[in-house]
Formats: C-alpha cells, sequence, structure tokens
C-alpha cells in the first residue's frame, strides 16, 4: 500500500527518474562496455575482447601508464592520510575547543577552498610555488593535493563529530581520563566512521584530479589523469577506454568501502 | 577551612556568573557524609550548575568548594575523587557494558582484570551482570541508566553526583528507581548529591533537601521541615499543593497572631519573626490539612460553597467559594473515613483546619 505522500504517485515519476539516470551514467556504460570491444575504432563495435585491457599492461604506452598510475596513487594515499590528520585535528579544534576568536573565520577559511574555481586555485598554487622557486615535480604535486584534499576530509569528520554529544568526553574526564585519554579512548573511536569516509574522499578526490595537477607537475612528471590527457591528445584509442574503466571500478570499490564501514556504527553491538 | 570529616562537601559562598550574567548567587551549605542531600528547584534555578560545579565542569567564579575539607575547586575533573551520573547517561556506546563500568578503574591505573573483577561485582550490584558483554544501546533505557549508576559506583567515589538522572524514564520504573538509589545510597554509604525539579521525587529520597530558585538558596532541611513549616512563599508553592492567600496581621500576642483574609474572614496561626501587626503577607494552607463539615466544627471555621469536586483517585479534591472572598482546596482521602467529608457541588459547607495548618510566610 502506496503512503499517501508517496513519491511515487506523482505523474511523470517514473519518466524523470529514468531520464536522469540515463543522463548520469549512459556515458559511463558506453565507455565500459567499449572497453571490451575487439576493434581499434571507438565507435564501431566488432565483438567481445580483453586486447585492450592486454595493452594497458603490455602495449606500447604501458611503461607510462603503469609510472603515471603509481604516482596516482603514491600521492593519493600520502596526500589523503595528510589531508585526514589535519583535518581531525582541524574538526578538533572548531568543535571541541570552546568559542575562541576567529572560531567562525576558521570554519569559513576550511570550507571555502570548495567554492573556489578549482582553475583559480591551480592558477594561484603554480604562482605560490613560482615565488618560493620550488622546483616543480611530485612534491609540488604532493604539497598542492594534501591542500586541496583537506576541506574534503574535514566535512565528512565534522559531521560525524558534531553529531557526538560532549557529555561523552565529560563523562570520561569524569570517571579519571586526562583530557588526551577521553580524546583517544571515546572521542577518536567513536569519530572513526567520519574519519574514514573523509579518507577514502580525499583519496578519490586526489586520484582524479586533473587541472591542479597538471598546472604544478613538472615536466616528464605525470600522474593518471594527465597520463590519460596526453594519450587522448594523441587520439581517443580503445586503451582509453579500459584504463578509464579500471578507474572507474577503483572508485566503485573506494565508495562500496566507505559506505560499509559508514554502516558499521561502532555503537551498535555485534 | 573547615577540617570536619562529617562534612562531605562544604560549599563557601560560591558564586557563577557567565559575563554579565549571574547563575548562582553566593551560595553556602554543607553536605554531610553518607547522606542523601537533594538540590531541588525549577529549571535554571542553578542547581545543575552547582553540581557541575562539584563534579568540576564549571569553573567556581568566587568562593570555593572542599571535599572532605581539601579545596577542589581548582581541579580538574579527573582528579576529583567524586562521579557523575548524568542526565542522558552518556554511556560510551562503542564499549561493552562491563568496559563502561570498569573504564573508571582503569584510567585510575589499574589493571584491566582487576578493572573487569570490580566492574563485574558493581553489576551484579545493580541485577545487571547477564548484560555484561552487550553494547549500550542493545538496553533499556531503565537498564542504561543502571549502567550509568554502576559506572559512577565502581571507582568508590567520595561523593556521587546525580544530574537528574530519573527524568527520562516513565512513571513506574521512576518510582521503582527512587527506591533502588535510597536502597544503593543506604548499602554503599556515599554521600549521594542527587539534582532534581521533581518535589515529589525529593520528598521521597531525601535525608535534606536544599530548596533553589533564581540562582539563590530558599530553604534547607528535611523533608517534612521543608514541606511543613515552609520559609517563604516560593517553598511553599514549589513544594507540593497548597492554598496560598493573602492575608493582613490584625494582632500579635503570646506567639499567635490573629490575621483576616479577603470577605473578612478571621484566622489565627503561629507568629512568624519579622511579620508584624499590619504586615500584608501571604499564608500557607495545605489542602489535606483542611476538612469540611455541614455545620462549623469551631469558631475559626470559613464559610462557604462548593464549587466543584474533583476525583484524582486516592484523594478527592473539593473547590470551595469562601463566601465574599477567595477560593480554596481541601483534599480528603478517598476512604470510608475520607468519605465522609464529601461535599456535592452548590452545598453550603464550613471549611475547618487541623491544628498547625495555617502558616504565615515571608514573601
Amino acid at each position: 500500500m502506496a503512503k499517501p505522500y508517496d513519491l511515487r504517485r506523482y505523474p511523470g515519476f517514473f519518466a524523470i527518474t529514468l531520464l536522469c539516470l540515463v543522463i548520469l551514467y549512459a556515458p559511463l556504460v558506453v565507455v565500459a562496455v567499449y572497453s571490451f570491444n575487439d576493434s581499434p575504432s571507438i565507435t564501431i563495435w566488432e565483438g567481445f575482447s580483453l586486447r585492450w585491457y592486454v595493452d594497458v599492461f603490455t602495449g606500447p604506452e604501458s611503461g607510462k601508464f603503469k609510472e603515471a598510475a603509481w604516482n596516482s596513487f603514491v600521492i593519493a594515499i600520502t596526500a589523503a592520510t595528510t589531508a585526514t590528520i589535519i583535518a581531525t585535528l582541524a574538526a578538533t579544534a572548531v568543535l571541541r575547543a570552546g568559542t575562541f576568536r576567529l572560531r567562525t573565520v576558521s570554519i569559513g577559511m576550511i570550507s571555502l577552498p570548495l567554492m573556489v574555481p578549482e582553475i583559480v586555485t591551480a592558477v594561484a598554487t603554480l604562482i605560490f610555488f613560482n615565488a618560493i622557486a620550488i622546483e616543480r615535480g611530485l612534491m609540488t604535486i604532493l604539497l598542492a593535493h594534501i591542500a586541496f584534499c583537506i576541506p574534503f576530509a574535514y566535512m565528512p569528520i565534522s559531521a560525524r563529530m558534531q553529531g557526538i554529544e560532549a557529555t561523552y568526553e565529560q563523562a570520561a574526564m569524569d570517571l579519571y581520563a586526562t583530557k588526551r585519554q577521553a580524546f583517544t579512548r571515546i572521542l577518536l573511536p567513536l569519530m572513526m566512521p567520519g574519519i574514514v569516509s573523509g579518507f577514502i574522499l580525499a583519496f578519490i578526490i586526489s586520484l582524479d584530479d586533473f587541472i591542479i595537477t597538471n598546472f604544478v607537475k613538472g615536466a616528464g612528471v605525470e600522474t593518471l589523469p594527465t597520463a590519460i590527457f596526453g594519450a587522448v591528445k594523441q587520439g581517443i584509442k580503445p586503451n582509453i577506454m579500459a584504463i578509464s574503466t579500471l578507474l572507474l571500478a577503483v572508485s566503485i570499490v573506494m565508495v562500496a568501502l566507505s559506505w560499509l564501514i559508514g554502516r558499521r556504527d561502532p555503537a551498535e553491538g555485534r | 577551612m573547615p577540617q570536619d570529616r562529617d562534612i562531605a562537601i562544604d560549599v563557601q559562598g560560591a558564586v557563577k556568573r557567565y559575563g554579565t550574567f549571574t547563575a548562582l548567587k553566593t551560595i553556602s551549605l554543607s553536605i554531610r557524609d553518607n547522606e542523601f542531600f537533594t538540590l531541588l528547584g525549577p529549571s535554571g534555578c542553578g542547581k545543575t550548575t552547582l553540581l557541575r560545579m562539584i563534579a568540576g565542569f564549571e569553573d567556581v567564579t568566587e568562593g570555593a568548594i572542599y571535599l572532605y575539607g581539601d579545596e577542589i575547586d581548582t581541579l580538574p575533573p579527573h582528579k576529583r575523587p567524586v562521579n557523575t551520573v548524568f542526565q542522558n547517561y552518556a554511556l560510551f556506546p562503542h564499549m561493552t557494558v562491563l568496559d563502561n563500568v570498569g573504564f573508571g578503574l582503569e584510567m585510575l591505573g589499574k589493571s584491566k582484570a582487576e578493572a573487569r573483577a570490580r566492574a563485574g561485582e558493581v553489576l551484579e550490584m545493580v541485577q545487571l551482570s547477564q548484560f555484561a558483554a552487550r553494547k549500550p544501546s542493545q538496553l533499556s533505557g531503565g537498564q542504561q541508566q543502571r549502567v550509568a549508576l554502576a559506572r559512577a559506583l565502581a571507582p568508590r567515589p567520595k561523593v556521587l553526583l546525580l544530574d537528574e538522572p530519573l527524568s527520562a524514564l516513565d512513571l513506574k520504573l521512576r518510582k521503582a528507581m527512587q527506591v533502588e538509589l535510597k536502597h544503593l545510597q543506604r548499602e554503599t554509604g556515599i554521600t549521594f548529591i542527587f539534582v532534581t525539579h521533581d518535589q515529589e521525587e525529593a520528598l521521597t529520597m531525601s535525608d535534606r533537601i536544599a530548596v533553589m530558585s533564581a540562582g539563590e538558596l530558599q530553604q534547607l532541611g528535611e523533608a517534612r521541615e521543608i514541606y511543613e513549616h515552609p520559609r517563604n512563599v516560593f517553598v511553599a508553592d514549589f513544594i507540593g499543593d497548597t492554598n496560598l492567600m493573602e492575608v493582613t496581621v490584625d494582632a500579635v500576642s503570646n506567639g499567635r497572631a490573629q490575621c483576616h483574609l479577603g470577605g473578612g474572614h478571621r484566622l489565627t496561626c503561629d507568629a512568624v519573626d519579622g511579620i508584624g501587626p499590619g504586615a500584608k503577607v501571604h499564608m500557607s494552607l495545605r489542602p489535606e490539612r483542611l476538612f469540611l463539615s455541614a455545620d462549623p466544627v469551631a469558631d475559626e471555621s470559613l464559610k462557604g460553597r462548593v464549587r466543584e469536586m474533583i476525583y484524582i483517585g486516592t484523594d478527592i479534591a473539593t473547590i470551595v467559594d469562601l463566601d465574599g472572598g477567595p477560593q480554596f482546596t481541601v483534599r480528603s482521602s478517598n476512604s470510608s473515613r475520607g468519605n465522609a467529608r464529601i461535599f456535592e457541588p452548590g452545598t453550603e459547607v464550613a471549611v475547618n483546619m487541623e491544628q498547625g495548618a495555617a502558616r504565615l510566610l515571608i514573601d
């Protein structure tokens, strides 16, 4: 029995839902399907094959892609870890240190980068690196990634922390825990689902960043997105579709992981 | 500095200000060793603020707090040998019941095994042994409440602070917990400081009660004293039901005050220091200390007419309009003895009072 305000009973609900899903997912499905195409053409289907996946790992461009993928992975892990630590500390300061001067300003400063057009951040970061005369390379990419990952990691962490009442820490301190013990024994475990979500979000954001990376990377240093872009400039080959599909699979796995961890609330008994 | 080992908590001139707002105005009170002491008052009266100052979650703006003679108001919460049962329990949701109860001991440096052994003991005391391995979310409200109690008792605090711990429970469970709390206090010999806004709860459980209002101590005494000899209008009105009448004092002699109320009705009651002839003050008449009769039984019976009869269950309340004057509520127990004093609406009756039923109050 449908409830009186059941959305599904509105006229056109099904059609609009379908349209949205098609617009969102059709391109992804096309790329994924054609990555298994046994043809050098990207538009003509000639039967199922894994040749482009083999090409990704063993083809003429495989060395370039492997190095780029390794760079991307190392940068994403390091940047996400660092950003998550900084974001956790920032959330603790903003939400648990009481009211202090510039608290509101701090909250704004942390989330503002989310609203700044990425190209502006990219140009600004490049100018900054030039100004302090740091040589462009992996290190500049890493520094830039840490910086722009912080607000993404901060969001789920602070959201989680806001839901944790301060009385838990008070109860811990009432039971002879020092401030530090109250943090490590009580607050940190309760925040863990938020921290994991923040880390995974930061990891994915770092993994697929193109604009900022393209600005601050040095000559000859590539991450997977810049390598793909470089290859596409020579013309789109089906191996690009294969590599994109692999990247998509990594993202899906990460998001699924994040969802599973977020669902496993430590408050629930198992 | 007090050295008396019979005084568990000594609050001396404690003041709490938030900016320009004064939450607590110079409170001084002594809580005795092994006492069930209640801070009673409406919300915003400062009772919870005072409790949090004892626990260490609020600074003391002025004054000092002593625990068995040692000043504690400058110590952080984790260095005060007092434990708190929080209003929302604040059980650690990621730990089992056993680890929750053992947490305090662990933080005191006891080994995990020792902490667990003692936690098991305390859980047995509150009859929750079979739930030791569960998480708090798998318990009912009443069970969570008992875990919170066990957790606070496990480290054997010198004083246990309870911040409205029963307010989230339903009536029946609350009544049962009142008895259990009182029992636990006797059994453990630990001084309990209990905060509540429920006057009935306070009267039922406490050895002594401090009635607070607007950041000030209104009266401190045993339950009977506070109920039967309220010091001022606030206490008389807040504790129990009462008929609060405006009266004028006509004369004072031999420790008795002759007064009259609206409509010219005359009454005599015990005189109170500071209330002399000509004073316009309030008088409290507890409804259960009054009784009705068809004809006046004494010179001072008040004549009136029954307006309404309300069936309460244990009692029957009768509302009487006095001739040319105020309204009275009279309560009589719903028993064969009390039923003789019940009258239908519209009946002419006399309102009579027991000895000492009327009390003059300072404002």
